[in-house]
């Protein structure tokens, strides 16, 4: 589903990701973990080139992404991303960040997209928020929201960049069960986290990154309770 | 002369040349500002461009027009660009409306890059990451929001456009100064006309005031929880 080869990113002198070679498989749930600066998050973001690729490749279903000849914007709908600060669009409501899109670029009608958005929204417990503007919802709703946004393009992968890290403690679980959800659904998922009770749920496979390297990945009971790696043992040994 | 002996029948006998006065001066500010905004949003848009061949132009216009002088401006357009470009010049009102236009744009072009830029990233990225392309989600995503914060600055460029215009003088364009000028020099009284030029531009700036004022109060309620159209949290 993702194949990513070779992958290199560098910001000016700084290389933040030294040659990631990786694939996704369909209905794969994917968790990568890792200390900050490990380079996950622009790993996530590399996918669907909100950062330039330095060197590499990364296919999404075959179709090379960096690749000039092909059509980005084509490929992002196809791919949707929930951002760490939610990022809705606070000038518009509920119903209307998640219509925007799929009116836009799928041109569905405005009735057919806000009866699924309605539905999206019931999936994610908030229907009744519908007619709110952003500012209004709690950090956990809005990142719902933002979830059902992504998912309001029917994308086949959806991308996390951790999503709960700007959250309160005590909504983290009302997002984290809306992903679970997806998961069981069978959504194709890259989720970076720091919630490793997650990733031990949910992950089929768990990625762990540290100075722009994939240093080990495995089935998270595996990378949980016996990691190869030391570097996989040492951060484990300080966050869990 | 004694200012407390003051002869408002002059400007009564002059009352059309001041009306007409504030309709030049009127025309110039709106045409001006108007057409200040539609070049300006083009520069503006162009300050932020990756693309360096549409950046640099953008960037040196504005440097160019906020670095020298309306004054100076307006007597290189009237009385060099225009006879240069087309052989002939076409009058005060079309070189004193090239003159503001093209001044107030750079100002304008500020105004709208310091707004587009003052709008979070993660709003860009949002926005491409369903899919849209730059430019979608620039009319339907930044612009909207940075509109609302480039009101109060683009209202002042208003103001100060009105009363920058009275610069036309220079080439005896008849707006409001204009009219005082041509009162004071058949009377030699100064008082009587350079004051009701000022009120008449006090006036002028006042209802400006309050028309930006409204504006503002208007489109700065529209993301405002009240007029949301279900209840709150």
């Amino acid at each position: 589903m993702i194949k990513v080869e070779n992958l290199y990113k560098s910001f000016g002198h700084l290389e933040v990701l030294k040659g990631i070679s990786y694939e996704v498989r369909e209905k794969e749930v994917v968790c990568v973990i890792g200390p900050s600066g490990s380079g996950k998050s622009t790993f996530l973001r590399c996918i669907n080139l909100l950062e330039e690729i330095t060197d590499g490749a990364i296919y999404i279903e075959g179709v090379k992404v960096n690749d000039p000849k092909t059509d980005i914007n084509l490929i992002r709908t196809e791919v949707g991303m929930v951002f760490q600060q939610f990022n809705l669009f606070p000038h518009m409501t509920v119903m209307e960040n998640i219509t925007m899109a799929p009116m836009n670029i799928r041109k569905i009608s405005k009735n057919d997209a806000e009866h699924l958005a309605l539905e999206l929204l019931a999936k994610v417990g908030l229907k009744e928020k519908a007619y709110n503007y952003p500012e209004q919802l709690s950090g956990g709703q809005q990142q719902r929201v933002a979830i059902a946004r992504a998912l309001a393009m029917k994308p086949k992968v959806m991308l996390f960049d951790e999503p709960t890290s700007a959250l309160d403690p005590e909504m983290v679980k009302e997002v984290l069960d809306v992903m679970k959800q997806l998961a069981l659904e069978g959504m194709t998922m890259v989720v970076v986290t720091h919630e490793m009770g997650f990733a031990r749920e949910v992950a089929d496979r768990v990625v762990f990154m540290d100075g722009g390297y994939i240093v080990e990945q495995e089935k998270p009971e595996i990378i949980f309770d016996a990691p190869k790696n030391e570097r996989t043992k040492a951060f484990l040994g300080k966050v869990l | 002369m004694d200012i407390f002996d003051l002869r408002w029948d002059i400007i009564w006998n002059y009352r059309e040349l001041f009306l007409r006065g504030l309709w030049i001066t009127l025309v110039l500010t709106i045409s001006g500002y108007i057409g200040g905004i539609i070049l300006g949003v083009l520069l503006g848009l162009g300050e932020t461009s990756k693309k360096k061949w549409i950046y640099w132009p953008s960037k040196l216009y504005v440097d160019l027009f906020r670095g020298t002088p309306m004054l100076v401006q307006i007597l290189i357009i009237h009385l060099a660009f225009i006879p240069a470009v087309f052989g002939q010049s076409f009058g005060f009102m079309v070189s004193g409306i090239t003159a503001l236009i093209l001044n107030s744009a750079a100002y304008n072009a500020e105004i709208i890059r310091a707004g587009i830029q003052s709008i979070d990233k993660g709003q860009m990225e949002a926005a491409r990451s369903l899919g849209l392309t730059h430019s979608q989600a620039m009319r339907k995503i930044i612009l909207p929001q940075a509109f609302r914060r480039m009101i109060p600055p683009l209202g002042n460029e208003f103001i100060a456009l009105l009363k920058d215009s009275s610069l036309v003088t220079v080439i005896a364009a008849s707006d409001i100064l204009y009219a005082a000028k041509v009162v004071a020099g058949a009377y030699q009284r100064f008082w009587e006309p350079y004051l009701v030029a000022a009120f008449m531009y006090l006036v002028l700036t006042y209802l400006l005031t309050k028309l930006i004022a409204y504006v503002e109060k208007r489109f700065s309620n529209s993301y405002n929880p009240r007029k949301s159209r279900k209840g709150r949290i």
